[in-house]
Parts: structure tokens; C-alpha cells; sequence
């Protein structure tokens, strides 16, 4: 097999990976190769891989995991785009686990930030090549010849070589320098910003996509687990009588419990193992498990929230200072004062957590819906002694991953259970395993106070929270918000406020707390946007004009925390910087397109506003509210103006804030996950409701701000902004503040 | 044993007369189109047409389909044609896509009974389905261009 490497040592990531590179295979390398992960046999680490078959075929691996952003359809757009490649004669690939791709974990809504230079890069190279390829064929200077749709052209004497023919002899180019490249510019995209369809549209509307839980693979068997219920509880003894009398029950497995901190590892418990998913769910009821639990099993949601709200009302860890605030509070003209909280949420994917996992010969090959493949070896590893190389993860599409589907805790029972019974088995999580066993998104407490000039105006801004960290899943005696959590929207707050306080206290966790779309962002952004929203009030201004005035002048803001550098989604700031301007354009938009200027409250319907910087994208949502006279909440529009730079599919983007609103509403109205005796209370749809089509905003119009700055955030940044909007809205319209979430729990008349 | 139709094809079954339907279709039949959300009739991810209606198939007992025509996302078309799996396309409804076949296959029945449907007849009917990505907005706009009426 002759094959090119095109290697680019240079780190084109920026400091995220030390090389990047593609692969050009000039007789092609099987595609079962590159699922396997066979084809690299180089001793660097590409991120990318471009194969081209003879025939003309071009194949595109997709690493990025599919749950709904159009990921795995718009990176390989771009690397055909920049490849002038005909879109019909792509292939997409999904990649299998591997570090050679450079980060995997689909998480922190970096896709395309991190890989859209690598992919045309990576495009740019193989175009080159054969530009290079076809001249050398015709004898003409490569200056002649033009790559266009599959073929290169020479103009000036007609001649057209398309790129299977000349496949052979481009691996056989020397590889193009990144100097030397020849970069699309924007009116030359045929692809980027043109909104083609998803590559698996037509399946997902035929039933045919297959997800983690559609897969199939020979001799597999079935488990359903039950799991101790709290965390860290173990189990003493079980009788499985019942349960094996259960038709097409084949055994039971005792699973290991896992040693603190808990990570990905599995929660242990006693498996039922069936012929069948019925069959297994039908035999675990008949289990009978003695527990062995632990301190956890003292959790209890409401006397946790009374430590939490009391934590938040005394002097705690500083995280950010400017000026002195205890100084300008004592002399202002008028403090105000707040403390807003919200529970614990649950991700609840529509598929619920679900893989097949064989073991055999000391190797697992696992099948996941999984949006961190790489994480699914490590604790795959790990949990069986088995090295990284030896656990293969091929992944499916994601039926909806929110974060939960980064964390591969069943993925590791299934290999775990694999290697105990000897055959390949599927772990399907019911939604009660997926409410009752998440990786909660954080209950959170804040406390605000802001001394006011005597026009109203902030002089002094105090902030606290109280949180358990996502640290704890990592380090068992972790209590403090980490520093990415803190630079969600905690130590960045670009106000125009001389003195300034951000400070963090303590919390024990008691269940599994994990990042959940938008993480931190979300209790800070809904505390900050409804704190500013009362300031507003209190000075009798229209909101919008007062939060612009608080924002201040356009300018670069630099965020100086205390203790601890600024996240940044691991971006300097110097080239992503903290920018009002761009944050004051977004809430101009939100406001002209919603007609903030012209809908006065009236008859319980108003309109809210709240903007937030988050993964590098700058938001401003508003929402309008209807509460009629039985105090019932309807949402007719919500206006999202969105700054997230440069833009490859304007559909998906806004597709990613249509949802974001909806997701942004079930944490607003519904969602509340709550805990008695360590156990969580809630279950299933019914009493963990999400947004329904008739309690979702009716319409969201997103307004997109054209841009050429570097590309930032899409999928998560919609959702921090949307319960604070929605929240001021209620307030404009009703008079009642709302500081605790879920909103169904307040009387709204 | 109990014998039914799915998608047109006669069928034998002679197992636990109580296993819901969604599971004989995804683990007996294979068709793995029909998607498991919730088990209890609350999410509408496992839609499918029992005799024409809508009907959830994690919740619907092999013993209650025998004799019937069982209708699922794989036999609604030859090739993703029927005009509401086209207006689907159209909008680019899908986000993650698991729930989708059941929301089709929802809109589908709806469109039957209300084929020009108002706001409210959607609200009504689509209720039962829940998209965690939240793509509402779309599979109303998607079942009005189907059925023919102004967005």
C-alpha cells in the first residue's frame, strides 16, 4: 500500500495539539482500516484524516460525536469545501476513539473553534497537491491549473483531469508548506454558510440512524441494572430467585463497587442479565438487594439548600476584586440586597444512556453513543486493567448528550459485565437509572448586593456562590467551585462598576455533580441578569438603557481574578478577549428585533431582557411573557441576537438556539431534581417534567450578527440568558420577582 | 401465540404476552427505528399505528396488538417520501433525531384526523411527544407545510 503522510508539525491549534495533519492515501486505505484505527501507523498524532479512492470517492472522518449539532456533517463541509471536492462523492467516517484526532470529547461547544483552521487546512493541502499533480501530468505551470468540483481544470487548453485519476500521482507531491497554501476566500465557499442538508437527515426521518441503543452485535446479550441508591452505597447481600424465574433471564452479576472519587467509574450494584432488554427489566424487579450505604444517605434537598443559602450570606473565598466594595457600600446612597437559588437538574437525553460492550481476548470493542470516545477507553481501561490501545470505541449518533454522554459510566458496565459473562452485552439505562443516577448539573445558591449612586446607578457590586463543585467527581474532598466553573460567568462580569467583589464558599456534594450545557453559567448568568433587572427597577429605568449604561463604553474588558487564572474556554485573553462592544450589540439587537421600544407592559404580557458571554460567544435574549388571570405562564416569542463570530452553517446555528430557548425554559419553568434519606425523588417525565411544543416559546427568532472575528460557542451559550430573561419578563409583567427555580413552584397571581 | 401484521407482514409471537410491543419490535423484529424514551407513555419516542392510530408501543402489551396492523417509522414509506417525513426534511427538523420517528409518526395520525390543523390541534396532539433538543418550532412549521397551511 502506497501511502503519502502530509505532515504539518506545526501546532495549527494553537497550543491545544503539538501537530496536525492529514493522511492522502494513493492506493486508499480500506475504510475498515480507518474505523479500527489501523491506519496510522505514522508516530505522530494527526488530527485529521482525508482519504481519496481512485474512483474518485473522498472519504471524511468525522471525530466529533453527532448529538444533534450537525457536527459530523459540517466539519467534513469544510474540508470538502476548502478540497473543492464535489459534495456527492464524500463519505463521512466516524472515527473510532483515538488521540491521534487531537481532543474528541464533543463538550464546551469548541468544535468548530478548535478544528475549522485544521479543516481547511487540511483541505487546502490536498487541493494543492492535486492542482500540483495535474500540472506536472500536462506539463503547465501549476499556476494554470484550477481545482474545481472533484476535477482539475486547464483552462487554457480545455483539459480536465478528475481527482480519482490523479490520486496516484498527487501522494506522490511533495507536501505543501502552510505559507504555500492558497486559502478559499468567503465568495469562493460553495459549502461554508451555504446551509446544506445534515448527512443523516434521511435516515434519522426513515428510522434508520442508529443511535447506542439500536445497536446489535452478534451473541449479545441484555442488562438491566439496579444500582445502589446512594452514591457510594454498597451491596451487602442479594437473593436473585424471583428474578431468575423471569423468563428469558439468563443470570444475575454482582458489580464492583467503585473506589472514591468516582469519576466514570460504575456505580456498581446487581445486574440482571436477559435474552432480552424486557426480559432483563422484568427480572430486576424481582431482585432483592441488601444495602450497605453510607453518609450520603443523609441528603436532603431542603435542609442543603437552608446550608447552602447561609453559606452564601457570609464573607467567603474571593475570587475577583476591583476596588474596594465594602468602602463604597458604606457610602452609598441605597444598598439592595438579593439571594436567588436553583436545584439540582437532570440532563434526561431522549435516549437514555445505552452501549454494547465485548470483551474478548484481554480486548473490549465497545459501541456508544458517547460524546468522548477517548474517555470511554481511559475508563474502559482502567475498570479492567487493559491498556488505552486495547479498548476500541466505535461511536454511534447520540440521541441527545447535553454533557451527560461525556461521562462513560455505562459504557465501563458493559465492558465490565462483558468480561464477567463472556459475551457481548447492552446496558440500556430505563429513564428512571437516567433521572434517579445522573451526573447532576449543580444546585447553586447566590447572594447579591450593590450599593446605589443616587440615580440608582451600581457603585459597589458583591457577589457570592454556593455550589458543589464538578470537581468532587474527580477529587473526593473537592468543595470549592474550580476555576473553569468560576469563569463561567462569576469572575468575567464586564460591568462599568468601580468596585467589584466575586466570592465563592464551600459545598459538600452528595450526589454525582457533571457539566451539563452551559454548566456554571447557568445559576450565575440567571442570579446576575435578574439582579441587574431589579437594580433597574429600583431605579425606575427602562431595563435595556440601564443595563447598557452598567455594560459602559465599548472597551476590551481584563479579567484579573484573585487566586486563580481566567478560563476563558482556555483561550488567552488577548485573542478572545472580554468585549463590551460586542456584548452591547447583541442586547441593541434583542431589543430593536423583539420591538422592545414599543411593547409596554400591559394586561400580564411583557417582554424581559438578559445578555451573557459564555464559551466566547456574546447573547442577549429577550423573552416576552403572557400570564393570564389564573397566573398560568405562556411564552410567545423569544428574540435571541447572537454574536458567536465567524459562522460555517447559519441553519444549525440557529437551529442550536432555537433549542437552547426550549432547553433554556424547561430549567426556567420545570425542572427540579430533589433528594430524601440520599435518595433522588423524582423519576420520570412526570415528575421530572422538560418543555413540551405547548410550553415552549412559541416562536424564537435568532439574529445572527455577521461577523468575521474568530469563531466561538454555538451550542451551549443560548441557554445561560434564557431563564433570567424569562424571569425579568414575568417580573415586568406580574411584579413578582422570581429568585428560586423552578418557576411552576411560584404563585404568579 | 399471537399473530399480528407489522408494516404489512404477518407476524408470530409466543413469548411473554405482557412484554410491551416496542420491545418485540426493536429486540424480535430488529427495527430499531421505534426508540425507547421513557417506558411508561410519557415521552412518545416509541409512536407507532396500531390500526391506524397513534399509539405508544412501550406501554402497549403484545397481548392487545394480536390481530391488528401494526404500522412503524420503517414501513411509513418506501423511501422517506410520505409528505410529512418530506415537509420534515424541508425544515430541517431533526437535531439529535431520537425522537423524530415518533413525532413523524405522531403528526402523521394527527394530519389523518386534522388535516388542516390549527395551532391548538397541534398543541393538543403533539403534547405526548417530548424533543429535549426543542425543535417545537420546527415540527410545527414542518406539520403546517404538510398538511398545506399558512406557517
Amino acid at each position: 500500500m502506497s501511502r503519502v503522510e502530509l505532515v504539518s508539525r506545526r501546532g495549527f491549534l494553537g497550543n491545544l495539539f503539538s501537530a496536525g495533519a492529514l493522511v492522502l492515501g494513493a492506493k486508499v486505505l480500506p475504510i475498515e482500516a480507518l474505523a479500527a484505527g489501523k491506519a496510522d501507523q505514522a508516530a505522530w498524532h494527526p488530527s485529521v484524516y482525508l482519504g481519496l479512492e481512485t474512483d474518485g470517492t473522498i472519504i471524511i472522518v468525522a471525530h466529533r460525536s453527532e448529538m444533534g449539532t450537525g457536527i459530523r456533517s459540517v466539519l467534513p463541509m469544510v474540508v470538502a469545501d476548502e478540497l473543492e471536492a464535489d459534495w456527492k462523492r464524500v463519505k463521512v467516517e466516524q472515527a473510532i476513539g483515538d488521540a491521534k484526532y487531537g481532543s474528541q470529547n464533543t463538550d464546551g461547544s469548541c468544535s468548530i473553534r478548535d478544528f475549522y483552521e485544521a479543516m481547511r487546512e487540511a483541505g487546502a493541502t490536498a487541493r494543492m497537491m492535486l492542482e500540483r499533480a495535474a500540472a506536472s501530468e500536462w506539463g503547465v505551470p501549476v499556476s494554470e491549473c484550477k481545482a474545481s468540483n472533484s476535477e482539475v481544470i486547464h483552462a487554457a487548453s480545455g483539459r480536465r483531469l478528475p481527482y480519482g485519476a490523479l490520486v496516484t500521482k498527487a501522494a506522490a507531491q511533495p507536501v505543501p508548506k502552510k505559507e504555500e497554501l492558497k486559502f478559499k476566500s468567503p465568495s469562493e465557499f460553495k459549502y461554508i454558510g451555504k446551509n446544506l442538508p445534515m448527512i443523516d437527515q434521511d435516515d434519522i426521518c426513515s428510522g434508520k440512524g442508529t443511535f447506542g441503543i439500536d445497536v446489535r452485535v452478534p451473541g449479545m446479550v441484555f442488562a438491566s441494572i439496579e444500582r445502589p441508591p446512594v452514591l457510594g452505597g454498597k451491596v451487602k447481600s442479594f437473593n436473585d430467585q424471583e428474578a431468575r424465574k423471569v423468563k428469558g433471564v439468563l443470570q444475575t452479576v454482582r458489580l464492583e463497587e467503585f473506589k472514591p472519587p468516582h469519576g466514570f467509574q460504575a456505580l456498581g450494584g446487581v445486574a440482571v442479565i436477559a435474552e432480552n432488554t424486557w426480559a432483563a427489566m422484568q427480572g430486576r424487579k424481582g431482585l432483592k438487594v441488601d444495602w450497605e450505604l453510607n453518609g450520603n444517605a443523609t441528603f436532603e434537598s431542603e435542609s442543603y439548600k437552608k446550608s447552602l443559602l447561609e453559606a452564601a450570606r457570609k464573607p467567603q473565598k474571593v475570587v475577583r476584586n476591583v476596588g474596594d466594595v465594602d468602602a463604597a457600600m458604606s457610602r452609598a446612597a441605597k444598598t439592595h440586597e438579593a439571594e436567588y437559588y436553583m436545584p439540582l437538574l437532570a440532563h434526561a437525553p431522549m435516549e437514555p444512556p445505552a452501549a454494547v460492550a465485548e470483551y474478548k481476548d484481554g480486548k473490549v470493542t465497545a459501541w456508544a453513543a458517547t460524546q468522548n470516545p477517548q474517555a470511554v477507553q481511559d475508563a474502559v481501561a482502567a475498570a479492567l486493567g487493559i491498556d488505552k490501545k486495547d479498548v476500541i470505541c466505535h461511536v454511534t449518533l447520540l440521541g441527545g448528550g447535553f454533557g451527560r454522554k461525556s461521562k462513560p459510566d455505562y459504557v465501563v458496565e458493559a465492558a465490565m459485565l462483558s468480561k464477567k459473562v463472556g459475551k457481548p452485552v447492552k446496558v440500556v439505562w430505563s429513564r428512571e437509572d437516567d433521572i434517579r443516577f445522573d451526573y447532576y448539573h449543580a444546585v447553586a445558591a447566590m447572594y447579591l448586593k450593590a450599593g446605589l449612586d443616587a440615580k440608582g446607578r451600581p457603585n459597589a457590586w458583591l457577589q457570592r456562590s454556593v455550589f458543589p463543585t464538578i470537581g468532587s467527581t474527580f477529587s473526593a474532598d473537592a468543595q470549592y467551585g474550580q476555576e473553569f466553573e468560576m469563569g463561567m460567568g462569576w469572575v468575567d462580569l464586564p460591568y462599568d462598576i468601580p468596585n467589584h467583589r466575586a466570592e465563592n464558599g464551600p459545598a459538600q456534594n452528595h450526589v454525582r455533580i457533571g457539566w451539563m450545557r452551559a454548566v456554571a453559567n447557568i445559576y450565575h448568568a440567571f442570579a446576575i441578569h435578574s439582579f441587574i433587572d431589579e437594580l433597574a427597577a429600583l431605579a425606575g429605568r427602562d431595563r435595556v438603557d440601564y443595563l447598557l449604561d452598567v455594560i459602559g463604553e465599548p472597551r476590551k474588558v481584563e479579567i484579573r481574578p484573585e487566586g486563580l487564572n481566567y478560563w476563558n474556554n482556555n483561550q488567552p485573553q488577548d485573542k478572545y478577549p472580554v468585549d463590551t462592544g460586542r456584548l452591547r450589540r447583541v442586547i441593541e439587537l434583542a431589543a430593536e428585533k423583539s420591538g422592545w421600544a414599543n411593547k409596554k407592559p400591559s394586561k400580564g404580557r411583557a417582554l424581559g431582557i438578559a445578555a451573557h458571554r459564555s464559551f466566547l460567544t456574546y447573547v442577549a435574549a429577550v423573552a416576552e411573557v403572557e400570564v393570564d388571570s389564573k397566573g398560568a405562564l405562556r411564552i410567545p416569542r423569544i428574540d435571541i441576537a447572537v454574536d458567536a463570530g465567524t459562522i460555517i452553517h447559519p441553519d444549525r446555528v440557529k437551529a442550536q438556539f432555537e433549542g437552547a430557548a426550549v432547553f433554556g425554559t424547561s430549567i426556567a419553568l420545570l425542572g427540579e431534581i430533589t433528594a430524601k434519606d440520599g435518595r433522588i425523588q423524582q423519576s420520570n417525565f412526570h415528575n421530572y417534567p422538560v418543555a413540551r411544543i405547548n410550553q415552549a416559546p412559541y416562536e424564537t427568532h435568532v439574529h445572527i450578527v455577521p461577523s468575521t472575528e474568530l469563531p466561538a460557542g454555538v451550542g451551549e451559550p443560548g441557554v445561560p440568558p434564557i431563564a433570567p430573561a424569562i424571569c425579568n419578563a414575568v417580573f415586568a409583567a406580574t411584579g413578582k420577582r422570581i429568585r428560586e427555580l423552578p418557576l411552576r413552584k411560584a404563585k404568579l397571581v | 401465540m399471537i399473530q399480528l401484521r407489522v408494516n404489512g407482514k404477518s407476524r408470530e409471537f409466543d413469548g411473554d404476552p405482557e412484554m410491551p410491543l416496542l420491545w418485540y419490535i426493536r429486540d424480535f423484529l430488529g427495527m430499531t427505528g421505534t426508540k425507547f424514551g421513557c417506558g411508561s407513555g410519557l415521552c412518545g419516542a416509541c409512536t407507532v399505528h396500531i390500526n391506524g392510530a397513534a399509539a405508544r408501543s412501550c406501554v402497549t402489551p403484545m397481548k392487545a396488538v394480536a390481530g391488528k396492523d401494526v404500522l412503524t417509522i420503517e414501513g411509513l414509506s418506501e423511501n422517506g417520501t410520505h409528505p410529512v417525513q418530506q415537509a420534515w426534511k424541508a425544515c430541517n427538523v431533526p437535531q439529535c433525531g431520537y425522537c423524530q420517528s415518533g413525532q413523524i409518526m405522531q403528526a402523521v395520525a394527527l394530519l389523518k384526523e386534522k388535516p388542516k390543523p390549527t395551532d391548538q390541534d397541534i398543541d393538543r396532539v403533539m403534547q405526548g411527544n417530548i424533543c429535549r433538543c426543542g425543535t417545537y418550532q420546527r415540527i410545527r412549521q414542518a406539520i403546517k407545510m404538510a398538511a398545506g397551511v399558512k406557517a
